[in-house]
């Protein structure tokens, strides 16, 4: 039964990692770039929603749409001023210029909500009064006689992840705009001369993308509440090698990859050492990358002559 | 692309120069003695760092407003770094620093301290509690428990009070403080009889998700889990133990003294927590009181044991210039010879201890350690 | 004689060094040197070569490496080990030095070929994510790694302390502890002896024929390989060579400070090297140089804004990379250089 718990706390660990990576293939898809702030937009999405819901008393809801709305708007701007003159320079000055909003974020984060860690709310617990007349939180429910526990988080997670990638697979496949970003992940240059805007394309991949961090920094903050301005660097970094695991550019590439790291990472903590975890999660990545070059589920570029 | 490379070594040699004029500048006399500390400002455990600056400028102002004694604090951000500790200690002799607050944090300090042993510049660490920061040099001294100590007291303390019987450890396997406790609280636990069923880690990769851990824990019946960390992690460690309903006795040691001020933490889980701390804020002496309220007053929060012991560390340094009749016109080597002289014999009354005194050879601290359990939100001693 | 322009701009590099040494050793035996910028010397000379030495592998192999701080940390620990090994033993202190760089070089090498036998099979941002994931491993196998030496020898163990050393031992590596009690061996002259070492290895290699090869790899792999070059081979020629120079950078650098933690050469060090490296110009070794020093020198030289001082950082390195990339202030600065030139020849 452990195992199943362990295997439980892996999906839902990896879920986030999968919406985080989400974030990551996409732009990676269309814009061709690493954007190593995606984990700082995540922490600011958390912070706002932090804000909204436990300073503000706001409802959760409005809470979420809050972070949504001031990352997306934070994608486009970031995309506006700091990716769109370097269009036309090297992925490298690019990789550079992201690291640099990278420190940026954390340190205007620093500067504007203090280093004290807040604590984030659990929207996902019902309120109730026990036997003894105690107020107490209700956090998850309970199968085989307590042997199994999942909590509220868990499952909105997964279903979240579940319905985001679904959502964005019909987005990308079915509409005249996904067609427009399938077609500047292809070829920008032949996207232009068909009419598609691509700078306005590109700017509506940053703006989904951080809207997606939004919604994974108040789950990555609701599963495990500790908030301060470095919470998204390093679930940045393992959701970026979730991404490439799957194989970056491919959507259900980013939720297997995810789902996958989430579910090594724990497994390993519970059945070789906790010490050496991290060391098996990036050894799998590696011998996954030898076996499948392209990650799990990317697409091998034929190279042309 | 030649224009790029143009451009760029163009801006590069203008920073250059902007750089290498803004270093420098030396000492320059006025009427206060120069103390210098560097700590971790900024980054991830800029926490403890600000803590400790905040509260040792409320004691050098408290100090100042008396007359007489006259203090200048300058604080410089370390980032945790060993590295960036020396770079900042250099900045700050380059201001005349006269003595030291050594650094916040373990491995910086070790790294400053050697370089305050060779310069002769007296220092106490407030927090630095590894061994190595003190070992060895004749005039660096902590105002802190040494982590092997914390270790040792921990276990005995449980298992005098028989707090617990099988114990479970989780710690943080890429920190010296954490690492540096799990290793006597292992080797004391033994000596004591008590069990050791589960010895768990994390590190700064892996520091959210403590399901494994946990369920180690419970699954081999600790009925105490010791926690020798510092508090954010420990409030994760708290909150995921509740989803799962595992309520074993909970152990910290000082490093855990802060999570009650933890910005929108649920108070009622960490209800009926045992700590292992110099320093309880709901204190009711006068001087605990008032700098609580100063600290709240001025930073919003209730002070933490780093804030009291830097604060602690400049109420010592006042009191050693007195005695010694230290001025400001003094260098850094005439104080330094004046300092250990009066702290290998004085006794010293803080907030985080009465009758403190010092190892003339090692230049740790002997205080009395208290064990608080947190009640209604607020620490209670246990006696 | 006759000095082609790969020539004249190899010498200028030598020259910059050499005149930036002699310089910066005067200041500071004349006591005219601050003590932030003599405690700096050190350092940069490190991060100088760590540059140059990934510079070999982004610019002039043209693979990215998001791993390079791990052959750093390998050459620190192994060479710390080495001095503080050969401590009675040898007891000059620039001769236990060398060993100590020498042997941080060899056991980075050996682990950059390990690294690079799977590495160099894969391609662009796989290749990457790989690195990054072996500096991690890196990182977290010195973590857990206690190395300690007695009359019997050197005494290994993973995960917890069971060297078991006898009385007169020492535990040199002490796990998540690092190395503590380092003797400070490392000087500014140990520094700058480094990096000529390392330009003239990297510019002999670039100039050579294994170079020319090795630069065909990075600018059309499959037309180099359809004219019969090992290309497996060349690469891991310069990536051998990059992580062995990364090594004794590490060495140079850890005998510098009284301890080191493997924390210190994380993820966030790898990519503060590809900032120097990205800075200064792919395959630029000059520029690779004035970037290391100048990114080492500016955190410090902002203290003056405290609180905003790592703020300033992230926007001056954004606007850099902004103004470096600017069509405008290109085509604005090609149109000034020249008449910038003809005014002088009036003059």
């Amino acid at each position: 039964m452990s195992f199943l718990n362990y295997l439980i706390s892996g999906i839902s660990l990896g879920s986030i990692y999968a919406i985080i990576a989400l974030g990551y293939t996409m732009v990676y898809g269309i814009a061709k770039m690493l954007n190593f702030a995606h984990g700082d937009v995540i922490m600011v999405g958390a912070y706002v929603c932090f804000f909204a819901a436990a300073k503000y008393n706001l409802p959760p809801a409005i809470g979420i749409l809050a972070a949504v709305l001031v990352c997306t708007t934070l994608g486009i701007v970031i995309e506006k001023l700091a990716y769109k003159p370097l269009r036309q320079a090297t992925s490298l000055a690019v990789l550079i210029t992201a690291i640099g909003v990278s420190y940026f974020l954390q340190n205007a984060a620093l500067l504007l909500w203090s280093s004290s860690p807040k604590v984030f709310p659990n929207f996902f617990a019902q309120q109730t009064v026990n036997e003894a007349g105690k107020k107490i939180k209700i956090t998850g429910f309970q199968l085989f006689g307590g042997q199994l526990r999942i909590s509220y988080v868990t499952l909105v997670t997964i279903a979240a992840c579940l319905v985001i990638m679904a959502a964005l697979l019909l987005f990308i496949n079915h509409t005249k705009l996904g067609k427009a970003m399938r077609a500047c992940s292809e070829d920008k240059g032949a996207a232009q001369l068909m009419g598609i805007n691509v700078d306005a394309t590109i700017s509506l991949t940053f703006a989904i993308g951080s809207g997606l961090a939004a919604v994974a920094g108040v789950l990555l903050c609701s599963a495990y509440p500790t908030l301060v301005p470095t919470t998204g660097s390093m679930p940045g970094i393992k959701a970026f090698t979730a991404a490439v695991f799957g194989g970056i550019g491919s959507i259900p590439g980013a939720l297997l990859g995810g789902l996958l790291l989430g579910v090594i990472e724990i497994m390993a903590k519970a059945y070789i050492s906790t010490q050496m975890s991290d060391a098996v999660v990036f050894l799998v990545l590696i011998v996954v990358l030898l076996v499948k070059p392209a990650g799990l589920l990317g697409k091998k570029v034929r190279e042309k002559v | 692309m030649k224009t790029t490379r143009k451009i760029l070594s163009m801006l590069m040699a203008l920073t250059m120069i902007v750089a290498l004029a803004a270093i420098g500048g030396t000492a320059y006399a006025d009427g206060a003695i120069k103390i210098g500390g560097t700590g971790p400002l900024t980054g991830g455990a800029a926490i403890y760092g600000n803590a400790v600056k905040n509260a040792a400028q409320i004691a050098v102002d408290e100090i100042n407003a008396q007359g007489g004694l006259q203090f200048e604090l300058r604080y410089e951000d370390d980032q945790h770094d060993a590295e960036k500790a020396v770079n900042a200690y250099n900045t700050l002799k380059d201001w005349g620093m006269q003595i030291s607050l050594s650094s916040v944090t373990s491995k910086p300090a070790e790294a400053t301290s050697v370089e305050a042993y060779t310069d002769r510049v007296f220092s106490i660490t407030p927090s630095a509690s590894s061994t190595a920061t003190t070992e060895g040099k004749d005039n660096v001294y902590q105002m802190c428990f040494i982590d092997p100590a914390q270790g040792t007291m921990a276990a005995q303390t449980i298992a005098a009070k028989g707090f617990g019987s099988k114990i479970a450890v989780i710690w943080k396997n890429d920190d010296v403080y954490s690492s540096g406790i799990h290793e006597t609280f292992v080797a004391e636990a033994a000596e004591q009889g008590l069990e050791i069923v589960s010895d768990t880690t994390f590190a700064d990769g892996n520091n959210t998700d403590f399901s494994v851990q946990i369920a180690d824990a419970q699954s081999k019946g600790a009925d105490l889990v010791f926690l020798p960390m510092y508090y954010d992690a420990a409030s994760l460690i708290l909150t995921q133990a509740d989803n799962v309903g595992y309520y074993p006795a909970w152990f910290g040691v000082d490093g855990m003294d802060g999570i009650l001020s933890l910005e929108g933490f649920d108070t009622d889980l960490a209800e009926g927590v045992y700590l292992l701390t110099p320093f309880n804020a709901w204190a009711t002496d006068e001087r605990t009181a008032a700098f609580v309220a100063k600290y709240q007053e001025l930073y919003n929060e209730v002070p933490n044991q780093f804030a009291a012991d830097a604060y602690d560390c400049v109420y010592a340094f006042a009191q050693a210039c007195e005695a010694a009749g230290v001025s400001a016109d003094m260098s850094r080597e005439e104080i330094c010879e004046a300092m250990i002289a009066q702290f290998s014999t004085m006794s010293f009354d803080g907030l985080t201890g009465s009758g403190a005194t010092w190892d003339v050879e090692t230049g740790r601290v002997t205080k009395e350690p208290i064990v608080v359990i947190i009640t209604d939100g607020i620490y209670v001693t246990v006696d | 004689m006759k000095l082609n322009n790969t020539k004249r701009k190899n010498l200028l590099t030598y020259a910059v060094v050499t005149v930036c040494y002699a310089v910066f050793q005067m200041l500071s035996l004349g006591g005219n040197l601050s003590s932030t910028l003599k405690g700096m010397l050190v350092p940069i000379c490190a991060y100088v070569v760590m540059a140059i030495s990934l510079n070999l592998t982004v610019g002039v192999l043209g693979e990215l490496s998001l791993g390079h701080a791990g052959f750093m940390s390998v050459g620190a620990f192994m060479g710390v080990t080495a001095a503080i090994s050969l401590q009675n033993v040898i007891v000059s202190a620039p001769l236990r030095l060398a060993i100590a760089l020498i042997v941080g070089a060899v056991f980075a090498g050996i682990v950059g070929f390990l690294v690079g036998i799977p590495v160099l099979r894969l391609n662009g941002d796989y290749l990457a994510i790989v690195t990054l994931a072996f500096g991690e491993i890196i990182k977290s196998v010195f973590n857990n790694l206690y190395l300690g030496l007695d009359s019997r020898g050197f005494r290994l163990s993973l995960l917890e302390d069971r060297t078991n050393l006898h009385e007169d031992g020492r535990l040199i590596i002490a796990g998540p502890m690092g190395i503590g009690g380092i003797e400070k061996i490392a000087s500014f002259t140990a520094g700058f002896v480094l990096i000529l070492i390392c330009l003239a290895v990297i510019f002999h290699l670039v100039n050579s024929r294994h170079g020319r090869a090795i630069m065909a790899i990075r600018d059309n792999r499959i037309a180099a390989e359809s004219v019969g070059l090992p290309v497996t081979r060349y690469k891991m020629m310069a990536f051998v060579t990059s992580a062995a120079m990364a090594g004794a950078a590490g060495a140079l650098f850890a005998l510098n400070y009284s301890t080191v933690v493997a924390n210190k050469f994380d993820f966030n060090t790898s990519i503060l090297v590809l900032v120097f490296v990205v800075f200064g110009g792919l395959g630029n070794m000059l520029g690779s140089i004035i970037a290391a020093a100048t990114l080492t020198i500016l955190p410090e030289a902002l203290r003056g804004f405290s609180n905003y001082r790592m703020l300033i950082y992230a926007i001056v390195l954004v606007l850099v990379m902004l103004a470096s990339n600017n069509e405008q202030l290109r085509s604005m600065l090609s149109r000034i250089i020249p008449k910038r030139k003809e005014h002088t020849h009036d003059a």
